[in-house]
């Protein structure tokens, strides 16, 4: 099939930006989405133009690495996939394709589509861990009993790959479902249980500090996200919050 | 005569490591602080390193080329890892797992490091559950284990098929807790681009910051490698992108010897390339062969037909099949370890029997279980006489539950139902056992360098088993390096920080930075992808899953001939001075096109079948095992360790000889 591309370039973070419009041919529907953008990217080296900058590594579907904005979706057309997994027999012959970066204010533009995602390590550095030193010697494994159920929780919460299309997503820039989620993770372990206040409190005035916005629970970012996270974990995080300052120390 | 010296601890192997560690010298609390460690690469090896020495007190910095060290390839494991915590009371031990472990490497690793692999990896689980790791549980709140590539116990831990992602997220919470301590200095995109040592010692490196394109000099007491493996020399395989051999060439040039390059792992159940522009192969979890029956087309019309759509497989009967696994192999079947499997898939394939429209495919079928998983399920729901539709859906169920999620994957990918025609597959590059050479304590031939994870050689020797590169890596990060460091950095309590102006700075500075603007203004031709894209090929085609004598020498040849191409007529449009991700793969690609070359030298000196090496000229010749790999123990117990001397032509070869005193040397067999 032949394209148009309509994609965002920006030089740098300081840089302005705008749409440039690009034209491929004969792709074919098996090709990732990301694969059809090395296509374009070694038409642009062979003219000795600088190819367009995109964040991308494992290709498929877990290091949350890729980020692109298609079509007014993050991640594009498909449901419960990441960008690299996308397929371009989800578009048709003579389709025009946007592409942008994930925007928001927590996210700068580093260069043309790729984004520093930082502030999601700075909220995990709040306090998305438990205080215990890998260099001690913990008790047996089997010592700790969890209950299936929970366990399957705190793995459905954990599955969250950290890639931002629910920030990108939201129209108020919200991070509370990367957070809820991980909050979720700790707070559904009983290893998690005695740092839970704290924790929970710490990583949520982190993401205010970053710049993200509150949530109005319009749900997009559930419909988005590549692993289908649940709305759950932001309810979870948010009793947790307030139960925080609610039940004292 | 052997420069190399392994420091395997005297003693009974049991005590070995034990002893090792009440005889080591140790660096006080109040020391610590005044030491600086660098940690190039965070996945499990190189993020539970730098948590676990920040912890320890000592100063790290590390580095990663991704934008967060939770991204590091170590995320993409699927199946999970292995401890020999004997929790199913079925018959499991540290002996029985570093049995394994020896035999599934096929007599080329080091026993005394696989044994204490075995020891320490029941630690490891303790120590991620305690993290959080959310691993799979039965209903009585235990953890769940399953059997994994073909042992006889069940010994596997997992966290549904995202076992690799949630141990790298436990190793970097702990990261994440240092870091908010200031105890780890995290250089998120940066590159590491040369060591720098003084006095013989690394004291160092040249980082490159990939977002400014600024380069950096950093120093420290000691250097830890723990960049991963060198899987994407072939172009395709299951790596990241951006998985790259960079580091440990960068150490192996200036004085790291490279140990087996040629111990490649070939994985039978990937996803088949379906075309030129295909850029990277997606595996599926080996578990499927518990299920799935391999085959293809018994007569070469019908895979004809097929390849050219005109004839389903669907349409085939059992006659018309070719289970060739279990036709070869009647013992262990579809079951056989991943570098049988994967060769016996090529022979087929060669043979003019695949059935993609490439040609390079079989078939992985489903329907038998289906059926099987049906009829057992009818009669526990009462239904004593069932429809086919009754049997086949209740059968898709048991198979869904299992299976879910790979079999999503394969249909967004592929875009066929594998519920209803048999999932294609075809063997991908997965892991290379290989690597840069180490002692018992995890250090290189350079003083002050380590070098752990996947990115050394020691432990897997000619083949790594399903769900021990999670155990290794964690095993070398938060178990064994921490201590053997302490026995080198004792001796540097009094040398305080180590000065960056130093003539060895500015000149390893001054390379990297000369190499870097040659890549921005040379005026060439051909892209970066277009050379490794025709590497890949050489490898793939000289070095891959079955080698001779003259395919190797040919592709000698071929990767000098390229490599000289490369350095004249390669394009990299941009800056070095900013972000510019063409100008970081060419400085990989130029270490691939070098590592290549002593790949198939290496390959062509070990004239034996071993493991994931196969040698052409290597084989039984009759009896039951006609035509099956043939080790060569009495000329080859060895492990290959390569000096540098310029060329990788020109490298030394230095052997370590492998003696088994706890272990009897066999020859594998799995008819």
């Amino acid at each position: 099939m032949n394209l148009t591309l309509k994609i965002w370039r920006q030089k740098s973070r300081k840089d302005k930006g705008g749409f440039v419009e690009y034209k491929v041919s004969e792709i074919s529907g098996h090709m990732s989405f990301l694969e059809m953008m090395d296509v374009l990217n070694e038409e642009l080296i062979a003219k000795n133009e600088e190819p367009v900058v995109f964040d991308h590594d494992c290709r498929e579907g877990i290091c949350g690495s890729c980020s692109m904005f298609i079509n007014g979706e993050a991640h594009g057309p498909d449901r419960g996939v990441t960008t690299c997994q996308l397929h371009m027999r989800k578009f048709k012959d003579g389709d025009k394709i946007t592409i942008e970066p994930f925007r928001a204010k927590a996210f700068p533009v580093i260069k043309d589509l790729m984004v520093d995602r930082s502030s999601f390590d700075r909220i995990q550095q709040a306090g998305g861990y438990i205080s215990v030193n890998t260099s001690g010697r913990p008790t047996d494994a089997n010592s700790i009993l969890i209950p299936k159920e929970d366990a399957d929780l705190a793995m459905d919460a954990a599955t969250c790959i950290g890639c931002g299309a629910c920030v990108a997503t939201c129209k108020n820039s919200s991070a509370m479902l990367f957070v809820g989620a991980k909050v979720s993770q700790y707070a559904l372990l009983p290893q998690g249980k005695v740092e839970e206040k704290e924790r929970v409190r710490n990583m949520v005035a982190q993401m205010d500090l970053e710049g993200f916005g509150a949530c109005t629970n319009t749900g997009a970012c559930e419909v988005e996200c590549p692993k289908g996270i649940s709305l759950d974990n932001i309810a979870r995080m948010n009793r947790g919050f307030i139960g925080s300052w609610l039940l004292g120390e | 005569m052997s420069v190399l010296k392994s420091n395997v601890p005297e003693g009974p192997i049991k005590d070995k490591w034990t002893n090792h560690k009440n005889h080591i010298d140790l660096v006080n609390p109040a020391n610590k602080r005044n030491i600086d460690i660098i940690v190039v690469g965070t996945g499990l090896a190189g993020g539970s390193a730098a948590a676990t020495l920040a912890e320890l007190g000592y100063n790290v910095k590390a580095f990663c080329y991704q934008d967060s060290p939770r991204r590091a390839h170590s995320i993409a494991a699927q199946g999970g890892i292995n401890a020999a915590k004997n929790y199913q009371g079925d018959g499991d031990s540290v002996y029985r797992l570093f049995y394994d472990t020896v035999k599934g490497g096929d007599y080329r690793s080091r026993e005394a490091n696989v044994y204490r692999l075995a020891e320490v990896s029941s630690n490891i689980i303790d120590q991620c559950v305690a993290q959080g790791v959310p691993f799979a549980r039965e209903y009585g709140g235990v953890l769940d284990n399953r059997s994994f590539g073909g042992v006889l116990v069940s010994r596997t831990f997992y966290a549904k098929g995202q076992t690799g992602q949630q141990l790298l997220l436990g190793a970097y919470s702990a990261m994440n807790r240092q870091i908010s301590r200031g105890k780890i200095k995290m250089y998120n995109r940066h590159e590491m681009l040369d060591v720098v040592k003084i006095d013989g010692k690394a004291r160092g490196i040249i980082a490159r910051d990939l977002t400014t394109g600024k380069i950096e000099r950093h120093s420290a007491h000691a250097v830890v490698i723990a960049s991963g493996g060198y899987g994407n020399v072939y172009y395709l395989s299951t790596n990241a992108m951006g998985s790259n051999v960079t580091a440990g060439w960068k150490i192996h040039k200036k004085g790291a010897f490279f140990a087996n390059p040629c111990f490649t792992q070939i994985h039978p159940t990937c996803i088949p390339r379906s075309g030129d522009y295909q850029s990277k192969l997606t595996l599926m979890s080996e578990s499927l062969r518990n299920d799935g029956r391999i085959w293809v087309p018994a007569n070469l019309e019908d895979a004809k037909a097929i390849r050219e759509g005109k004839l389903k497989p669907t349409a085939l009967t059992e006659e018309q099949r070719d289970y060739f696994l279990e036709r070869r192999y009647p013992a262990f079947g579809n079951l056989v370890p991943r570098d049988v499997a994967s060769r016996a898939a090529k022979e087929r394939c060669d043979a003019g029997y695949g059935v993609n429209a490439t040609g390079e495919a079989v078939y992985l079928d489903f329907k038998a279980a289906i059926k099987r998983y049906g009829t057992e399920q009818a009669l526990i729901h009462g239904n004593h006489n069932p429809t086919d539709q009754e049997m086949t859906e209740l059968g898709e169920k048991v198979i869904e539950e299992k299976y879910g999620n790979l079999f999503q994957m394969y249909e967004k990918i592929v875009d066929e139902n594998p519920y209803k025609t048999p999932m294609m597959i075809y063997p991908a590059t997965h892991y290379t056992m290989g690597g840069v050479w180490v002692d018992y304590n995890l250090m290189t031939t350079i003083p002050g360098c380590y070098c752990i994870g996947e990115a050394n050689f020691s432990d897997h020797g000619a083949n790594r088993l399903g769900a021990s590169a999670l155990m290794q890596g964690l095993a070398d990060g938060y178990f064994v390096l921490p201590y053997t460091i302490g026995d080198y950095l004792s001796h540097d309590i009094r040398t305080g920080e180590i000065p960056t102006d130093s003539a060895e700075f500015i000149e390893a500075e001054k390379q990297v930075r000369e190499k870097l603007e040659f890549f921005v203004n040379n005026e060439g031709k051909h892209s970066v992808d277009y050379y490794h894209k025709r590497l890949g090929k050489i490898m793939w085609d000289k070095c891959g899953m079955s080698r001779n004598e003259k395919g190797l020498k040919e592709a000698i040849q071929e990767i000098k001939e390229l490599r000289a191409d490369f350095w004249k007529n390669v394009i990299v449009p941009g800056k070095v001075e900013d972000m510019n991700p063409e100008l970081e793969k060419a400085g990989r690609v130029a270490d691939f096109l070098e590592l290549g070359e002593l790949f198939a030298k290496d390959a062509l000196e070990r004239n034996e079948s071993c493991g994931g090496h196969f040698r052409e000229e290597s084989v039984v010749m009759d009896g039951e095992q006609v035509g099956e790999a043939l080790r060569n123990d009495k000329e080859y117990a060895y492990v290959s360790a390569w000096e540098y001397k310029g060329e990788p032509s020109d490298a030394v070869l230095h052997k370590e000889e492998l003696e088994f005193k706890d272990i009897e040397l066999k020859q594998r067999s799995y008819k």
